[in-house]
C-alpha cells in the first residue's frame, strides 16, 4: 500500500483551548441541514398520538377503542391498563416509602392525575390520522377533587392523588446545620418573612420532544432515536419496566433544539412507545406538539417558603436562616425527589452563613410533573437566599451592595466548606459584583433615581442578583433522600481514535443541545494531538452502539466542560501515548524524543526523521505482519477513557457531604424603570459577570451566559404557568406563556473572570444553567423600586399587575416582613412593622 | 401513507425549483414543506403562529408556514432556507450567524434567518430596535437575542461597505 496523502493537514502553532473559535456545527445549522428528530423517521413506521385526559384528577370508568381501531389507516391503540399488563414493574421509584407507593406506569392507569394525563395511545399510518382516531378514542371519566395548592396538599385531611401511599407528602426531611436556635437567640435582630413563592414556570426548548421507537421482534432491540438528553438514566428506568436489559437498547440522538434539562421527563412516552411499537410490529412515531408540551412534558419546580426567620448582627453580618419549604412536584414523581436535595448543594448562597434549619416537605398535586429546569432546584433556593439578604439590607437602611460584600464568601477563603460539607473550589465574588455595578452605570443610575423623585409617575429601581451554577454532580446525595439507593460518584465517556487514513475521530457520551460540544471537544483533542480542530471530527450526537457511555451519561447539571471534556482530554492523553510508542519504534527513536506536531509524529531536532498519522494507522491496521505482539497490544489506536470526580459518598444521616464538583458564580446587576400607573417594568440596562474558571471556548460560555440571562428575565417578568382550581392550565400554547422576544429581553453587557478551579483536569467550571440570577436581579430591582418602606417582593414572578399591587397596597397592609430588635438580656420588642 | 378527504394539485417554485404534488386539502404549509417536499430545515416550534420556527418567504413576503393551507400557495414563490447559500458559498447573514455565535441549538435557526434576510430587504440599514422589532415573531430559547441583535447588524453593515471583515479578527474580541 502507497502512503500518498496525510488527511490531517493542519500545523497547531498555539494552543487551541481558550480561543473563542467559532463553532464547528453551525455549518449545517445555519443552512437548515441539521438532523432533529422529527426529520427523521423508520421504514415502515407508523405515527403515534396520546389520548390525554381534561381532568386534573378523575377515575378512568372505561375506555372504548372500537371507533377509533374502526377508521381507515389505524393500526392499533394501546390503553393503560393493556400496557401495564405488558410491564413487568412500575417505573424505578427514587423515593423510599411513602413515595415509592406513588407508582407510575408508561400510561394512566385506573385513573388520572393531571390535565393531559396520558391514558392511551394511538398509531396510524399518517399524523393526521392517529390525531383524528385519538378524538375517537371514548374515555369515561368520573372526575375527583382536584389537589391544587402544595401546602394544602400536606394536609392529611386532603383528598389523595395516590390512596395506597395514604398521602400527598412524597418526602420530607430536616437539614439542620450549625445552630440556628442559638443565632435567632443571640442576633441583633431577627427578620421575619411569612411567605415567599417561587413560581412555576419552564424553559421550554423550540424543539418538543420527539422519539421513533422501534421494538425489533427479531433480535429484541428496542431502537430509540429521540432527542432525550440523558439516554442511559432512560434506558435504566424503562428497562426494567418494560422486560427489556441494557444490551438489547440502542439510544441514538442527533441535533439537538434546546431542552434545558425538560427532556430528562419523557422517559414515560418512551416505554409507551417500545410496547405500542411491540404490540403493533412496526416503528412507532411520536412528535409532540406544542399544547402536549406545555400540559405534559415537565416544568419546573415551583417551591413555597413559609416562616423564614434570619437571625442578623447590627453591622449586617446575617448568622444564617431557618425555613419551611414546600416543593410541589406535580402528579408523577419523574426525577423527583432528587430535588429535595439538589438545592442543598447551594445551602448558604453565596454567602458565609453559617447557621441554616431547612424543613422541607415535596408533595404531589393534580398539576403536571416537574422536571428539572435550567438552575434545577438550586435556582429556588438561591432565590431564598438572595431574597433574605436583599431585604435584610432594605429593613436595617443598609447598603445592598455593603451587605453582600459584608457576607460573602472572601476570594482568600477558597476552597471554602459549607455548613453541609459542599466545598466551594473558587472565586472572587466582591470583585465580579465591582465589575457588575461598573458595566451597569450603577453611579449614574443612582443619580437618575434621586433626580427623578416623587411625582413623575416613573420609578427607577437598581438590583443585585448573585448566585452559583454548582455543576457535576455527586450522585450520592440520592441516598440522602433514599439511604438504599446504589448510586453514589458520577462519569463520563469518551472514545477517541486515530481511523484507518490517520483521521482522529471523537465518540462523545454527551447529548449537546447548543452548548457547542463538537468545537470545545476538538480543541481541547487538538490540543494534545497537535493538530487543528477542523482535523478532529466529533461526532453528532449519541450512539449507544459508540459504547461511549457510562450510567450518567448526557448533557444536564453544567458539567460538560469538567467531565465531557475531561473524558476526551483523558482519551486523547492516551492515544497520544499509543501514538508516540507505535513513532518511536517505526523512527527508531526514543519516546521522550517524540513530538506531535501538524498530524505527523516526529523526532524532536530532527525534521526528516518522522511519520504522518496515516502511517501509524497504516502499520496497526492494515500492515502489522511482523511487528512486535506487545507493541500491537498496547498500541490499537482506539483509546476509551471514562473521567471519574473525586467524590465521597456523602453522609445520609447527617446529610451533609461534598455534593458538587464545582461553583461557578455569576453575579448580575439589573436596572429597571417602573411604571406606577401600570405596574410595567421595563429593564434599562442589564450586566452578567461570570466566573466558570479557566475558559475553553469564551465564545460559547458567553453564549451560555444570555442564553440563561435570557430565559431568566422572561421568567421573572413574563413567563408563568398557573393552574385554576378546577387544574386546568391556564398557559397551555405560547399564545398564553408569553415567552420572551427580542422586544421584551434586553440586550446582556458580559463581564468574566477567571478563578481556575483546583479540583478539574482543566481549571475549567461546568456552567450554563446560570442559577437564576436574573429573577434574584431583578426582585431587588423592584424591591429597590419600591423604596423604604414597601412591601416585600415575595413572588419569582412580577408581571405587571402583581407590580401595581405592591405599588399600590395600602400603607396599613401587611408588609409580609417583621424585624425583631433583640436588646441582650431582656425581652425582644418589635422594631418596626 | 395515505391521506383521506378532499386533495389539491399544487404547484410552487421552491427554491428555484418547480415542483407539483396532489395534497390533502387540511395539509399545513410546513406540512408540505417538511412531510411532501423533505426540506427539513424549515422546522415546527409551536402551533398558534407565535415562534417563527417555520417561516418562509412566499412571493416576497414573510409567512410563518403553519398558519397557512398547502393549496393557498399554489402557484406561488417560495423561499426557505436551504436556499439561502449561492452555490457553495453562505449569505452574509448566514456567515455573520456564525462568526458571532448567534446560534446554540440551532432550531429556531432558519425561521431566523429568513426573518432576517426579508428584513434586511425592506430595510438595509437597521438600527438595533429595527432589528428586535423584525425578529420579535421569532422566538430564540437559547441566546438571549444578544448574537442574533449583533450579527444581523454585522451582515447589514457588510451590505453598506461590501467587505467582510475577517473572521478570526472579530471572534476573538470575546
Amino acid at each position: 500500500m502507497t502512503i500518498t496523502s496525510a488527511p490531517v493537514t493542519g500545523t497547531s502553532t498555539k494552543t487551541w483551548s481558550g480561543r473563542s473559535i467559532p463553532r464547528k456545527e453551525d455549518g449545517r445549522l445555519v443552512q437548515g441541514q441539521g438532523a432533529f428528530v422529527d426529520d427523521g423517521g423508520m421504514h415502515g413506521q407508523g405515527h403515534a398520538w396520546f389520548v390525554r385526559s381534561p381532568y386534573a384528577h378523575a377515575r378512568i370508568v372505561s375506555i372504548d377503542c372500537e371507533p377509533a381501531l374502526a377508521m381507515e389507516g389505524v393500526y392499533t391503540v394501546l390503553t393503560g391498563e393493556e400496557a401495564k399488563a405488558m410491564c413487568q414493574a412500575p417505573f424505578f421509584a427514587i423515593a423510599p416509602p411513602p413515595g415509592s407507593l406513588m407508582q407510575e406506569w408508561p400510561l394512566a392507569v385506573g385513573k388520572v392525575r393531571y390535565q393531559g394525563d396520558a391514558v392511551a395511545v394511538v398509531l396510524a399510518d399518517s399524523r393526521e390520522t392517529a390525531r383524528d382516531a385519538a378524538e375517537r378514542v371514548i374515555v369515561e371519566y368520573e372526575p375527583l377533587t382536584p389537589v391544587i395548592d402544595p401546602v394544602a396538599a400536606a394536609d392529611p385531611a386532603a383528598p389523595l392523588l395516590y390512596e395506597d401511599a395514604g398521602t400527598n407528602v412524597a418526602w420530607h426531611g430536616l437539614f439542620d446545620y450549625g445552630d440556628v436556635d442559638w443565632a435567632l437567640e443571640n442576633a441583633d435582630y431577627v427578620v421575619k418573612l411569612d411567605r415567599l413563592h417561587f413560581h412555576r414556570f419552564t424553559s421550554s426548548p423550540l424543539e418538543c420532544n420527539g422519539a421513533v421507537v422501534h421494538f425489533d421482534r427479531g433480535t429484541g432491540v428496542v431502537n430509540v432515536l429521540s432527542n432525550y438528553q440523558m439516554p442511559m438514566f432512560a434506558a435504566m428506568v424503562v428497562g426494567p419496566t418494560i422486560g427489556v436489559p441494557m444490551n438489547k437498547f440502542n439510544f441514538v440522538s442527533k441535533d439537538i433544539g434546546g431542552a434545558f434539562g425538560i427532556k430528562i421527563g419523557f422517559y414515560p412516552q418512551i416505554a409507551a412507545l417500545a410496547l405500542l411499537s411491540k404490540k403493533a410490529g412496526r416503528p412507532a412515531k411520536w412528535t409532540e406538539y406544542r399544547t402536549e408540551h406545555m400540559l405534559t412534558a415537565g416544568h419546573g419546580n415551583e417551591r413555597t417558603f413559609l416562616d423564614v426567620e434570619v437571625p442578623v448582627m447590627a453591622d449586617g453580618t446575617i448568622l444564617g436562616f431557618k425555613v419551611r419549604a414546600f416543593d410541589d412536584a406535580g402528579a408523577y414523581l419523574h426525577y423527583e425527589p432528587l430535588g429535595a436535595v439538589i438545592w442543598s448543594q447551594v445551602v448558604p448562597g453565596c454567602y458565609k452563613l453559617k447557621h441554616v434549619r431547612v424543613d422541607y416537605t415535596e408533595v404531589v398535586s393534580n398539576k403536571c410533573p416537574v422536571v428539572p429546569n435550567r438552575g434545577y432546584s438550586r435556582m429556588q433556593h438561591l432565590w431564598l437566599v438572595e431574597r433574605i439578604v436583599d431585604v435584610v439590607a432594605h429593613e436595617l437602611n443598609l447598603d445592598p451592595v455593603d451587605v453582600r460584600k459584608r457576607n460573602y464568601v472572601q476570594p482568600e477563603d477558597y476552597p471554602y466548606e459549607t455548613p453541609n460539607g459542599c466545598i466551594y473550589d473558587s472565586g472572587d465574588l466582591p470583585r465580579s459584583l465591582d465589575i457588575a455595578l461598573e458595566l451597569a452605570h450603577v453611579d449614574e443610575w443612582r443619580q437618575r433615581q434621586r433626580e427623578l423623585g416623587t411625582g413623575s409617575g416613573r420609578r427607577i429601581g437598581i438590583g443585585i442578583g448573585s448566585t452559583l451554577d454548582s455543576g457535576t454532580n455527586n450522585f450520592g446525595q440520592s441516598r440522602i433522600i433514599n439511604p438504599e439507593l446504589p448510586f453514589s460518584g458520577n462519569g463520563e465517556a469518551a472514545f477517541v481514535k486515530l481511523d484507518l487514513f490517520g483521521e482522529i475521530n471523537v465518540n462523545l457520551g454527551t447529548t449537546p443541545q447548543g452548548q457547542g460540544h463538537e468545537t470545545t471537544a476538538a480543541q481541547v483533542v487538538a490540543d494534545i494531538l497537535g493538530v487543528t480542530p477542523e482535523d478532529v471530527n466529533v461526532t453528532t450526537g449519541f450512539n449507544q452502539a459508540n459504547n461511549a457511555y457510562v450510567g450518567f451519561s448526557g448533557t444536564y447539571a453544567s458539567q460538560f466542560a469538567v467531565s465531557g471534556l475531561g473524558a476526551a482530554m483523558g482519551a486523547a492523553r492516551k492515544l497520544r501515548h499509543q501514538i508516540v510508542k507505535l513513532a518511536a519504534f517505526a523512527l527508531q527513536a526514543d519516546e521522550e524524543e517524540i513530538e506531535l506536531e501538524g498530524g505527523m509524529a516526529r523526532v524532536r531536532g530532527s525534521e526528516e526523521r518522522s511519520i504522518p498519522f496515516i502511517g501509524l494507522s497504516n502499520m496497526v491496521y492494515t500492515n502489522n505482519a511482523g511487528l512486535p505482539a506487545s507493541l500491537l497490544e498496547e498500541c490499537d489506536l482506539n483509546a476509551r477513557y471514562v473521567y471519574v470526580p473525586p467524590f465521597e459518598v456523602p453522609d445520609s444521616v447527617a446529610k451533609t457531604g461534598n455534593l458538587t464538583l464545582t461553583y461557578a458564580s455569576q453575579v448580575h446587576v439589573c436596572v429597571i424603570e417602573v411604571d406606577e400607573e401600570t405596574g410595567e417594568v421595563k429593564v434599562l440596562e442589564y450586566a452578567a459577570v461570570d466566573d466558570c474558571g479557566n475558559r475553553i471556548n469564551p465564545l460559547v460560555v458567553q453564549g451560555q451566559v444570555h442564553g440563561a440571562t435570557g430565559l431568566g428575565i422572561a421568567a421573572s417578568l413574563y413567563e408563568s404557568l398557573d393552574y385554576d382550581e378546577s387544574g386546568q392550565l391556564q398557559q397551555p400554547s405560547f399564545y398564553e406563556y408569553h415567552v420572551g422576544t427580542a422586544m421584551d429581553i434586553p440586550h446582556v453587557e458580559c463581564g468574566d473572570i477567571e478563578s481556575p478551579s483546583p479540583f478539574t483536569p482543566n481549571g475549567a467550571k461546568g456552567m450554563g444553567e446560570g442559577g437564576g440570577a436574573p429573577l434574584h436581579a431583578v426582585c431587588a430591582a423592584i424591591q429597590d423600586a419600591l423604596g423604604s418602606g414597601g412591601p416585600v417582593v415575595s413572588d419569582s414572578h412580577n408581571h405587571w399587575a402583581r407590580v401595581y399591587d405592591l405599588l399600590h397596597r395600602a400603607p396599613a397592609a401587611p408588609r409580609g416582613v417583621e424585624v425583631v430588635r433583640r436588646t441582650t438580656g431582656s425581652d425582644s420588642d418589635v422594631a418596626s412593622l | 401513507m395515505s391521506e383521506r378527504g378532499i386533495s389539491h394539485a399544487v404547484t410552487v417554485e421552491v427554491n428555484g425549483e418547480k415542483v407539483s404534488r396532489i395534497v390533502a386539502a387540511r395539509q399545513l404549509l410546513v406540512h408540505f414543506i417538511r412531510d411532501t417536499l423533505g426540506l427539513t430545515g424549515t422546522h415546527i416550534g409551536c402551533d398558534t403562529g407565535n415562534c417563527g420556527a417555520c417561516s418562509v418567504i412566499v412571493n416576497g413576503k414573510l409567512v410563518k408556514s403553519c398558519m397557512i393551507l398547502a393549496p393557498q400557495v399554489d402557484g406561488a414563490t417560495i423561499e426557505t432556507v436551504e436556499g439561502l447559500a449561492d452555490g457553495g458559498s453562505l449569505s452574509p447573514l448566514q456567515e455573520a450567524f456564525h462568526r458571532y455565535h448567534a446560534l446554540q441549538c440551532g432550531y429556531c435557526t432558519p425561521g431566523m434567518l429568513m426573518s432576517a434576510t426579508y428584513l434586511l430587504r425592506q430595510n438595509p440599514h437597521p438600527t438595533d430596535q429595527e432589528i428586535r422589532r423584525g425578529i420579535r415573531g421569532n422566538i430564540c430559547r437559547c441566546t438571549g437575542y444578544v448574537n442574533i441583535v449583533k450579527a444581523i447588524r454585522a451582515a447589514s453593515q457588510e451590505q453598506l461597505s461590501g467587505s467582510r471583515p475577517e473572521p478570526t479578527a472579530v471572534s476573538e474580541e470575546v
